[in-house]
């Protein structure tokens, strides 16, 4: 009974937790209802991924209203997967964030804020991958946005109000564009299921309202995943709100996006439309390229570490969008891989992070000295994350760099996959920068009270839970890359 | 023990010994002697593995599939286990020797110095038994990460810039070129395994061949192949027992094995023999062999002089993988062990000489021979194994070599690795001479040294011996010894490599 339910739980569970969190109020108590909330929600799209991967995909009317009438959600392979990913951050980061929020939030008595917003935030990413409904898309889209600039706004540096600011302007541009683009496409069918949409649209495809709605949506897509060049928001962003924040949203926010615009253009507009008659490539492709140098070559010269690891982040979406720009299955299935192997390890980075900014207080370059020696753990799960990034072998990041060279190859762009094996060498350059300040430099003269010590169990533990999966899907990829392999065939309409 | 399982023993083996060096690193004796019993138990595992092979078989070990169709696996084939024999036996002399210089040199940090090592050994098992190019690749980057902190030892500037110039290198050329290489070959050949006679004969444009060729050879950034040789000579500020890791051990091997496997298996000595396509790709090692043994004769620095004389003599390997005639693979097949033995012995001796005199500069060894008489010997030894004088092995692999040359019709090469022997005299007998044949710089020149470690003291007339500590000598007289015998014993190298060139 109950497990007919479950996509409408995979929402309902946060976003009843969220208000929940407001009426307890005791700190101790929604800190274990935001705990297990999460871990619910993950359970559940685990199940789902479960179901589809055996019975095919979901579809779940809300309301018993039936589609394109009702509001329809949607668990197909591709959504699965990504909820899994969503859903599984967003567990182990709520594990994590206790210890790290009662330092960096101490503005903040009152956590309670905290945890409903980061449920909110949760339930409207949630809620962008497994609605099948277009104009949901929006309402989650904005859950989520909303939610996210209360969260980044709680950053201990006043620069997070800035942040916050900027990037509530650009965000609220991107969701206002996509907006109109859904607007259009509705004028133009009179339906917003994306299904039915997707076979309505044959029709009217080469009019210039569908064309421009098109145009729409990339723009307010790309606004959104940080694509360069509209990624301005995010590295201040990334860099100033709390830890636990910036390892959420890193993992999650801009891999939503990219999963946005991987159902808009293959599933609502198809693959013929996009690639063949719009020649959207044309249009990723080289921005994705520009993207990946530029934004690690800005990496390299950072000395904020979550900064720099923010424009690391701009990068991998260039990685992410260059996969699908190829719109062959290999391509695709680099994207889509890499675009879970990335949420992976740029969190258990940003965890980093975070452990250092619990002992340090910052996370200058500076402060690293002596790192490895004092909080060898943390400093340990940084190089595994850093080895990822560039692509050393038994990583996810090998993976997926190997999928993505393999589909540059394929199509003879050999020029393509020298930039991507270079840029792994930009990569390879800022990791090392700090690798060499916090192995070889003797740690910072001691001040005040006591020496800097080894994180606590409670901040280690999710972070190398995340490490562990690192190597894990780098060794066997039956469920990363198998899983992509098939969204992208399904994607591209060639599915066994 | 059956050969799968020894397989899978063999790579696991290193990285238990590593968990135990860390286990134990309150009780130093206990720690170098899980080392020592690791590197034992390896060999010996390592050892039982050859029967099998040398009667024609070819133990299999298949781990995970990591991508659809592309297995981490293992298959143990001549190449491969000979390798697998050099670093695993090598690497009980240098723990044993590195015990001797590591206390003598009173070194920070050996817990994890030896446990580095270890998993730098459970990195070269990898790629010697690596079944595809997958695989080898995986642990050809381990053993580049694994052997950074060993480089970096000492964590001064100086081996910051130095692990930077290695690093930079080895993985720069890894991925940039190894990477792109193995996934282009990847999309032409369908497959990564290594197969006798080759998997792109037929697959593959002649400039497809030749680029991918120049891509693998280059992309080897551990075979040192000009102009990507800047690392090891960068890599000397590192402790000896770790110059011996990387030049005669594991790191340059498990460089000039990839290009010789990769040669055999990969492209086939078939293709490249018919088609003529690797022709350059010999030039370039001639050019590297030259070039290197020009650079060192100016250095006066013991073992920067050595490193580059490392970077020559990897370009024979090359050489003959280039060559790809029967004599010339197996020439430069058995160079692998017959230069591991010479070059380890010479860097044992220079680092003897290092913690027992403290001298690094070749101009200050006058003399030396007179008190560190068993050092200088093996020197001597060493040296006439790497210029390839009998009864040295050494002599073995370049006569393969310059049959090779001929076979392959490229008489210029004959007269290059003359020119090479040649060369080889000039930078090495005068340190011999100098050490024998000169008067020590200033008689009464106070030899104590604080740190020394146990020092060997007799009284001569003339001079105090004072040799280096006892652990050292047993190393450096173990493999100097080890250079004469293989002379003795080439004939079984050449049995166990032959299948490798007749399919």
């Amino acid at each position: 009974m109950i497990e007919n339910h479950l996509p409408i739980l995979q929402i309902l569970v946060p976003l009843i937790a969220a208000p929940l969190c407001l009426l307890l109020r005791n700190r101790v108590a929604v800190t274990a209802l935001a705990i297990a909330a999460t871990w619910v929600t993950f359970a559940i799209s685990v199940a789902l991924m479960a179901t589809v991967l055996q019975q095919g995909p979901i579809s779940y009317e809300l309301g018993g209203w039936a589609p394109p009438w009702g509001i329809e959600y949607r668990v197909d392979i591709l959504s699965g997967f990504v909820l899994v990913l969503v859903s599984g951050i967003g567990a182990l980061v709520a594990t994590w964030s206790p210890t790290s929020i009662s330092v960096e939030l101490p503005r903040y008595e009152r956590h309670y804020l905290f945890y409903c917003a980061y449920l909110l935030c949760l339930t409207g990413l949630l809620g962008i991958i497994i609605t099948g409904d277009m104009f949901n898309v929006f309402v989650f889209l904005e859950i989520s946005a909303l939610s996210s600039y209360v969260l980044i706004s709680m950053g201990q540096d006043r620069r997070a109000l800035t942040a916050a600011y900027s990037y509530l302007i650009m965000g609220t541009l991107g969701a206002t564009f996509i907006l109109i683009g859904i607007g259009l496409l509705y004028i133009m069918t009179g339906t917003l299921n994306m299904a039915d949409l997707a076979v309505r649209l044959q029709g009217v495809i080469d009019t210039r309202t569908v064309i421009v709605a098109f145009a729409f949506l990339i723009v307010g897509v790309s606004l959104k995943m940080a694509l360069f060049p509209l990624h301005l928001w995010l590295p201040n962003a990334y860099a100033y709100a709390p830890s636990a924040v910036t390892a959420f949203l890193a993992a999650t926010a801009t891999k939503v996006s990219v999963y946005l615009l991987l159902r808009f253009f293959f599933t609502v507009f198809g693959y013929g439309f996009a690639f063949d008659r719009m020649q959207l490539w044309i249009f990723l492709m080289p921005l994705a390229l520009i993207g990946i140098v530029t934004a690690s070559l800005v990496a390299v010269f950072q000395n904020n570490i979550k900064r720099m690891l923010a424009y690391s982040s701009v990068a991998q979406i260039g990685y992410m969008v260059l996969g699908i720009s190829f719109a062959s299955v290999s391509g695709l299935t680099g994207g889509i891989v890499h675009l879970f192997n990335h949420g992976l390890m740029k969190c258990a980075l940003f965890l980093a992070m975070g452990c250092i900014v619990y002992r340090c207080g910052s996370v200058h370059i500076d402060e690293m000295r002596g790192l490895g020696r004092t909080m060898p753990w943390t400093m340990a799960a940084f190089v595994a994350g850093g080895l990822s990034l560039i692509g050393v072998p038994m990583t996810v990041g090998f993976i997926s760099k190997w999928y993505l060279v393999k589909a540059a190859l394929e199509q003879g762009l050999w020029p393509v996959a020298v930039l991507i094996l270079f840029s792994s060498l930009l990569a390879a350059v800022y990791i090392w920068r700090v690798v060499e300040v916090a192995y070889f430099e003797e740690p910072s003269a001691v001040e005040g009270e006591g020496s800097i010590r080894e994180a606590p169990l409670s901040l280690l533990i999710p972070m190398w839970v995340l490490v562990v999966a690192i190597f894990y899907f780098g060794v066997t990829t039956k469920f990363t890359a198998g899983i992509a392999q098939q969204a992208a065939e399904s994607l591209l309409g060639v599915a066994p | 023990m059956n050969p799968s399982t020894a397989i899978y023993t063999a790579v696991a083996l290193p990285l238990v010994g590593a968990a135990l060096v860390v286990a134990l690193r309150r009780w130093p004796n206990l720690r170098e002697a899980a080392s020592l019993i690791t590197g034992g138990a390896l060999f010996a595992v390592v050892l039982s593995l050859l029967p099998h092979v040398q009667s024609g078989a070819r133990p299999e070990a298949q781990v995970v599939e990591v991508m659809s169709g592309l297995w981490l696996a293992f298959k143990v084939e001549p190449l491969g286990m000979l390798f697998a024999l050099v670093a695993s036996g090598l690497w009980i002399v240098t723990t044993t020797y590195s015990i001797g210089y590591m206390r003598g040199h009173q070194e920070k940090d050996q817990t994890r110095f030896y446990a580095c090592f270890a998993i730098a050994i459970s990195a070269a098992m990898g790629v010697a038994m690596a079944a595809n190019l997958l695989t080898l690749f995986t642990f050809y980057e381990i053993l580049t990460l694994s052997t950074y902190p060993l480089v970096t030892h000492h964590r001064t500037e100086a081996a910051k810039r130095a692990g930077r110039v290695y690093l930079g290198i080895l993985l720069g050329t890894s991925v940039a070129f190894l990477l792109l290489a193995i996934i282009w070959t990847y999309t032409l050949a369908g497959t990564l395994d290594f197969r006798p006679g080759g998997i792109l004969a037929g697959n593959a444009d002649d400039w497809v061949i030749v680029v991918l060729l120049a891509l693998f050879a280059f992309g080897t950034g551990k075979a040192a192949l000009m102009p990507f040789h800047r690392w090891l000579p960068a890599a000397m500020v590192a402790p000896t027992p770790v110059s011996a890791l990387l030049h005669a051990v594991a790191v340059v091997k498990a460089g000039v094995f990839s290009v010789m496997k990769i040669v055999v298996y990969i492209f086939g000595i078939e293709l490249l023999h018919d088609t003529g396509l690797s022709i350059w790709l010999m030039y370039v090692a001639a050019f590297t062999i030259i070039a290197a043994s020009l650079v060192a004769l100016t250095k006066d620095n013991l073992k920067a002089r050595l490193a580059y004389s490392t970077i020559s003599q990897l370009s024979y390997i090359v050489l003959g993988a280039a060559m790809a005639t029967s004599a010339g693979v197996l020439g430069g097949s058995m160079h692998i062990a017959m230069h591991a033995f010479g070059k380890i012995t010479l860097f044992f001796c220079a680092g003897a000489i290092y913690v027992a005199a403290h001298k690094t500069n070749i101009s200050d060894m006058r003399g030396i021979g007179r008190t560190m008489p068993i050092t200088m010997t093996a020197f001597f030894i060493g040296s006439l194994s790497i210029i390839g004088l009998p009864p040295m092995g050494g002599a073995w692999s370049k006569w393969f070599l310059a049959l090779g040359a001929l076979e392959a019709g490229q008489r210029v090469l004959v007269g290059v690795l003359l020119i090479s022997s040649l060369l080889n005299v000039a930078y090495l007998m005068p340190i011999v001479a100098r050490a024998f044949f000169m008067s020590p710089p200033g008689a009464q020149d106070n030899p104590a040294s604080p740190g020394a470690g146990d020092v060997i003291a007799a009284t001569d007339e003339s001079s105090v011996i004072k040799e280096a500590p006892l652990f050292c000598l047993l190393a450096l007289g173990t493999t100097a010894v080890g250079c004469l015998v293989l002379f003795f014993y080439a004939d079984q190298l050449y049995q166990l490599l032959t299948p490798i060139v007749m399919p």
